[in-house]
């Protein structure tokens, strides 16, 4: 067994080895640990999200405000808006790693498959709904992500006529009285539960966290986690429909 | 009893393969699954036809090498053991069961249920050794070795190598097994020195020929041994820890 320091190109010569990172995210399992490591992060931002929403209960003028509240975080020490624009770039950053990281394992899974799978039916004893469909659960939170964006931040004309930027209520109000965007929201968030319920107990074993110890932990902290998300962010859709806000 | 059997038929690598029907009947409920198939090849043979290519050897359960997908899942219906372990009374008498053999694209098939598992072997020599002058048997007991550490050590080293976690998984993923020949080292002092060299060298060469893991977890049940996917988060973790690591220190435990 030897370690490879040095690699060689296809001319024979010897060139410096790829700086850690890349050498690292090159190999499967360092892909995994990209994709735990920016879930962590993606998961961290759905937390405070969802805490943020339940400013709509508060009223017109608290949500307003708490949304104005985070362009000022840092202040005075740093300018204003900095902080957020470095959340923001830092989130699409992990996005952009979690997404390219998820669409290369798959290719390569596929390519391990091969062309010929069972012909039979196959039984899956451990696999669950979650853990087999974290790809298309993966595309579905990432399209209504875009929606969203468009909807809520951007305020895009297509998606939502009535967008007025800084009247955060308002829009919320205007976007989710529609019965469609409710509909799409909730499906949504349905999508997001059976991921974060998947892949908050994954995660653990893709960074090596495994002690006989604490596991059972891990699938009660991902079911516990992805009950308390979906019912946080449901509360706001099903509020506004039932006319609780308005 | 009586079984329809649907069986994989595939002359060779190269060829393409189909489901062949065929009836085995007057089966005692207590011949193996394999002494089954004998008496069908026995029947085939006289009739002059090719009988069905199957792997098999010890048919204890211990060498690994028997090993087919049965009505969906490796090794068949019963849990923690090899195919030449499955006995014919755990299917009911008139049942038609469907015989493949093991699914992945570094497992090509070379003839009808028996595949190539080569791959295996390629990991192993990526790593899977201590690099010591073997001499004679040492005394026992003359490197102390935790009895934790010796007991998940033995655990991992019940891996027989069937394929069986490759077979079941959706991504043809060899972690379980690569994880396991790692573990039963990498937890004993004797694997230290060479521990984390250990880890890149067969996580890289199991990646050439396998898929990745996404915790499904459907290795676990598969084995006909029980190995823990725990060994798979160790695995990852040495693997990162081999990446991270000072070589010069590579003699001293992490």
């Amino acid at each position: 067994m030897t370690a490879t320091e040095s690699r060689t190109d296809s001319a024979g010569k010897t060139r410096r080895p790829l700086p850690w990172p890349v050498r690292f995210y090159q190999s499967d399992v360092g892909k995994k640990y990209v994709m735990a490591i920016t879930g962590i992060v993606g998961l961290g931002f759905i937390v405070f999200h969802m805490l943020g929403n339940l400013h709509a209960f508060e009223g017109a003028r608290q949500l307003n405000e708490y949304a104005e509240g985070l362009r000022d975080i840092g202040e005075p020490i740093a300018p204003r808006t900095l902080l957020v624009w470095i959340g923001r770039i830092g989130l699409l950053v992990a996005l952009v790693l979690h997404v390219h990281s998820a669409y290369t394992l798959t290719r390569s899974n596929r390519r391990a498959r091969g062309s010929s799978g069972y012909e039979g039916d196959r039984t899956y004893l451990a696999a669950n709904y979650a853990s087999r469909t974290m790809g298309w659960t993966g595309v579905i939170i990432l399209l209504f992500l875009v929606w969203h964006l468009a909807d809520l931040t951007i305020g895009v004309e297509l998606a939502n006529p009535d967008f007025a930027r800084g009247e955060v209520y308002a829009n919320l109000i205007a976007s989710l009285e529609r019965w469609p965007v409710f509909l799409l929201y909730v499906g949504a968030q349905g999508a997001l539960a059976l991921h974060i319920w998947h892949g908050a107990w994954s995660l653990f074993q893709s960074i090596g966290v495994n002690n006989p110890r604490f596991n059972h932990w891990r699938a009660n902290f991902a079911t516990t986690l992805a009950t308390i998300i979906a019912v946080g962010y449901l509360t706001v859709p099903f509020s506004i429909m039932f006319g609780i806000i308005h | 009893m009586d079984v329809k059997l649907r069986v994989w038929r595939q002359n060779g690598p190269t060829n393409d393969g189909a489901f062949k029907e065929y009836a085995a009947r007057g089966i005692s409920p207590e011949a193996s699954f394999l002494e089954m198939l004998d008496i069908v090849n026995e029947e085939l043979t006289a009739a002059g036809e090719e009988p069905i290519a199957f792997d098999h050897d010890c048919r204890e359960g211990i060498c690994g090498t028997c090993g087919l997908m049965i009505n969906g899942q490796p090794h068949g219906p019963q849990q923690g053991t090899a195919t030449c372990q499955l006995h014919m009374r755990k299917f009911s008498d008139g049942a038609t069961i469907v015989i493949e053999p093991w699914r992945a694209a570094a497992f090509p098939v070379v003839k009808d249920l028996v595949v190539d598992r080569s791959a295996f072997d390629r990991i192993i020599e990526a790593g899977g050794y201590i690099s010591v002058a073997t001499g004679s048997a040492p005394d026992a007991n003359l490197i102390p070795v935790p009895k934790d550490a010796a007991e998940a050590s033995m655990d991992a080293a019940a891996c027989i190598g069937c394929g069986a976690c490759v077979a079941s998984c959706p991504n043809s993923a060899a972690q379980l097994f690569t994880a396991a020949k790692m573990a039963h080292l990498n937890l004993l002092p004797q694997g230290q020195p060479e521990r984390f060299l250990r880890a890149i060298a067969m996580v890289d060469v199991m990646e050439e020929y396998f898929g990745s893991c996404t915790n499904h977890g459907e290795c676990e049940t598969a084995c006909p041994k029980g190995i823990s996917i725990d060994y798979i988060a160790h695995m990852n973790r040495d693997y990162l820890r081999g990446q991270l690591a000072n070589s010069r220190l590579a003699g001293q435990r992490g």
